[in-house]
């Protein structure tokens, strides 16, 4: 009955976002009040009935109702009940339901924070939110429902051991937060094109939802990161895989599109790129759907399935993309344009940022698409690994960081070079100090090492520069503290990947109980393997002493054989610490007590998800800040701006 | 119109173009590493009897061959009437391991058009299939008495490939 519920409710949800589709959008350009006054009701509306129905498949999966053959497929009576809740976006369909979740979550959101904008606007971004939003839900209930039944139910299959781990529960929601909230700054960004109105007050309505989006989008990225770092057993933290690749493509868009809508707030520049930016990053995230979901690329989180879902997806994605590019084409050219600046300048030198970014991005992209490129052109198959992508995307990114230390301290219009050079001569002579010092102290010189500590020095640097003077005199706004985070944890993320790059140890052994190994001067006695049961898997857990500061301490890595699967699983034990984390993984059991044992030592390594949490409270920071608030004063600034530029 | 802003438009239609052919294509249509190479061990549940199991070990001392299908599978459908004569010869027994399928679906395709196989395996998530290296359906392997990979078709058995290398190989394999 309650599948049934849900499924109905899903239905009704269509029917919904067909309505909050068309009619405000229509409404708007004939100015009907009447169908203008549809929007908000239609959002709340929407969000109840796909709550109701995530909320129906999340039950099902509780209550161990294998007669839905998602939930048959995906959990089983013996599933802890936390993943339980968790399975119910395990998989496929559960996934894309929440998607359509997230979104009507996102519309809602708009619906009920945007008091301060014009009724026809609101009608326009939660027309086009409504549009996505039925798109979606036709993809869910036409090839991937969720509530489908089997008729006799037997106990469920497991979930995939892989995702049995609480980074389940946190990484997909976050991720899909971030990829779903870019929706919202790409129907502001319809909205305005359709409007034919792109100008300050756009920007400043834009920008808190891109930020948001973005917080989620960074930090999903880094859980990812993270529990692909302790769950697979390898000890690296980034793969390059297709589907990374996918949630990461968007986060670079999406930074860039943050950085644009500054200068088209604060200048009035740069609006047909910003537009643009704001349909990429959307568009990258359904494409990163497509990607994920059609199975065209291989990738270890092996999605493939049904062909029909790839064509649907594909349709999706032109009409959607193909649809917002052909708008964009007819409507930007006359309102783009517009905010004069010099060649030195904070807005020159932020779209050249800006455009390394979109390299950088483009490059992903190409890396990501290639082999599907080279096969369509019957070229022969092969696969593009890492080495690209690290000979490729290091070299944009580097200028970038370089960048990001000294354009805060240029000033808008015309910059003064010789004020910058002063300011910045502290953080220069810092970070070369550091570079020459740093890489010695820590077992050598290389190229990477020497460029990584210079560029974490040197942003690290000019962001005290920045803070000190303007700390002094009082609090700045919480969007300069905000700015000022987020590129602190770029620095401390560099600080990472250098170090854990540069200078990792690693030894692959045979290890019999008793015998001992040293890695990166700690030494890693092996005590022996017990079996201890878990609730759906019987684990070895190897128990290894490690010294460390004068403490010794003990580390229990498992190696898992879930009952479901003949796939045994590696749960690496790891002591976490500030400059370096130990990590012991359990390999293959060889003759007699021996067992094959990957024994690392990851200096700073947690510095690269410590920088990503910086840059995300740095976006929170920036969304507390008093504009962002709907004041009546900022109500009024934004209807004194709209009507100049339509004046 | 300026013709600068068509160009994000012209760029998407050139990604779509081949994001459309990719769709019909296979990206992991690599020749196998397994080849020679003993056959992943595997138990998994039959199709039409889920409480009975199957392993490749009961197939010791023959040549079989294992085909990958799906009900799914648009060219499982092309290799089809070829199976259906094969099992009528008895030349080979075939097991039909049915990868990333639902049960009912699976069932309904057989009774249908016919069931080519002398049992079917259920690999609802596709974990056998990775250890095989299987990346489209359909694709077979030919295993020897030894339980050993001789061959793998990639794609259809199409009645060429059939008579020109997989039926002299299976010849060879019996008489050794």
């Amino acid at each position: 009955m309650i599948p049934e519920l849900g499924h109905f409710a899903l239905i009704l949800a269509l029917c919904v976002s067909a309505v909050m589709g068309t009619l405000p959008l229509i409404g708007a350009q004939q100015k009907r009040q009447e169908w203008i006054a549809l929007a908000r009701p239609a959002a709340q509306a929407l969000f109840f009935l796909v709550a109701l129905s995530f909320a129906s498949l999340a039950w099902s999966f509780l209550d161990n109702d294998f007669s839905v053959i998602y939930v048959a497929e995906h959990s089983n009576t013996m599933l802890p009940a936390i993943y339980r809740f968790g399975a119910t976006w395990g998989g496929h369909e559960g996934s894309l339901l929440l998607w359509a979740f997230m979104l009507s979550g996102w519309s809602l959101a708009v619906a009920f924070f945007s008091r301060t904008l014009d009724d026809a606007t609101v009608a326009r971004v939660l027309a086009v939110l409504g549009l996505v939003s039925m798109g979606l839900l036709l993809f869910v209930l036409v090839t991937s429902n969720p509530f489908a039944r089997q008729l006799p139910a037997e106990n469920g299959r497991d979930l995939n051991p892989m995702l049995q781990d609480p980074g389940l529960v946190f990484h997909p929601t976050m991720l899909y937060m971030g990829y779903v909230g870019f929706a919202v700054a790409f129907a502001f960004a319809i909205a305005a094109l359709i409007a034919g109105r792109l100008d300050a007050a756009w920007a400043r309505w834009s920008r808190p939802w891109t930020t948001a989006a973005w917080v989620f989008l960074t930090l999903g990225i880094a859980l990812g990161s993270k529990w692909a770092y302790y769950v697979l057993g390898w000890g690296g933290w980034w793969f390059w895989d297709p589907v990374e690749n996918a949630s990461f493509m968007p986060w670079l868009v999406g930074t860039a599109l943050l950085h644009s809508l500054a200068v088209t707030e604060k200048r009035g520049a740069f609006k047909g790129w910003t537009v643009l930016l704001a349909i990429g990053a959307f568009s990258l995230s359904l494409l990163g759907t497509f990607l994920v979901r059609s199975g065209v690329l291989t990738s270890v989180h092996a999605f493939a399935s049904d062909p029909r879902r790839g064509i649907f997806i594909l349709l999706l994605l032109v009409v959607v993309v193909g649809a917002s590019l052909t708008l964009f084409a007819w409507r930007a050219p006359k309102a783009a344009g517009g905010g004069s600046f010099g060649l030195f300048s904070r807005e020159s030198l932020l779209l050249v940022g800006n455009v390394l970014l979109i390299v950088a991005a483009g490059s992903v992209l190409l890396g990501t698409l290639y082999p599907l490129f080279i096969d369509a052109l019957n070229l022969g198959k092969l696969s593009v690994g890492p080495p690209y992508f690290n000979s490729v995307f290091v070299p944009v990114m580097v200028p970038v960081v370089a960048l990001l230390a000294a354009v805060p301290l240029a000033r808008w219009k015309n910059a003064d070079f010789s004020d910058m050079a002063r300011r910045l001569g502290w953080p220069a002579v810092a970070a070369v100090a550091a570079a020459a010092i740093v890489p010695g102290l820590m077992g050598g010189w290389t190229l990477l090492t020497v460029l990584g500590v210079f560029l974490a020095t040197w942003v690290a640097g000019s962001t005290m520069v920045q803070l000190a003077p303007r700390l002094k005199s009082g609090m700045p706004p919480a969007s300069f503290l905000g700015m000022q985070l987020a590129h602190l944890g770029v620095a401390v993320f560099i600080v990472g990947i250098t170090l854990v790059g540069g200078y990792q140890e690693e030894k692959d052994v045979r290890m019999e109980p008793g015998d001992t190994v040293t890695v990166g001067g700690y030494p890693f006695k092996f005590i022996g393997v017990r079996e201890v049961p878990g609730p759906n898997y019987t684990a070895s857990r190897g128990e290894f002493e490690v010294s460390r500061g004068g403490k010794s301490l003990r580390l229990y890595p498992e190696k898992r054989n879930y009952f479901s699967s003949a796939m045994p699983m590696t749960e690496a034990a790891i002591d976490a610490g500030f400059i370096g984390d130990l990590y012991v993984s359990l390999g293959e059991p060889l003759e007699g007590q021996a067992w094959a044992v990957r024994v690392y030592y990851k200096p700073f390594v947690d510095w690269i998800w410590a920088g990503c949490v910086l840059m995300a409270l740095g976006g929170l920071c920036v969304l507390s800040d008093r504009r962002y608030r709907a004041s009546k004063r900022a109500a009024a600034a934004a209807r004194e701006s709209l009507e100049r530029s339509a004046a | 119109m300026k013709l600068r802003f068509l160009l994000p438009l012209a760029l998407f239609g050139v990604i779509v173009a081949f994001l459309a052919v990719g769709l019909t294509r296979d990206p992991r249509e690599v020749p196998s590493p397994l080849i020679d190479k003993p056959a992943p061990v595997f138990d998994l549940p039959q199709l039409a009897a889920a409480d009975q199991r199957f392993t490749p070990e009961s197939m010791k001392g023959r040549v079989w061959m294992l085909n990958v299908w799906a009900s799914w599978c648009t060219a499982c459908r092309e290799e089809h009437p070829l199976l259906m004569e094969l099992s009528k010869s008895k030349v080979i027994p075939l097991i039909g391991l049915n990868y990333k399928d639902q049960r009912p679906d699976a069932l309904k395709t057989l009774a249908r058009s016919g069931n080519p196989y002398q049992l079917s395996v259920h690999d609802l998530d596709g974990r056998v299939g990775i250890n095989y290296g299987v990346y489209g359906v359909p694709e077979t392997f030919l295993i020897d008495k030894n339980g050993v990979i001789r061959h793998k078709q990639i794609g259809p058995i199409t009645a060429e490939s059939w008579s020109q290398t997989i039926l002299p190989l299976i010849e060879k394999l019996n008489q050794s």
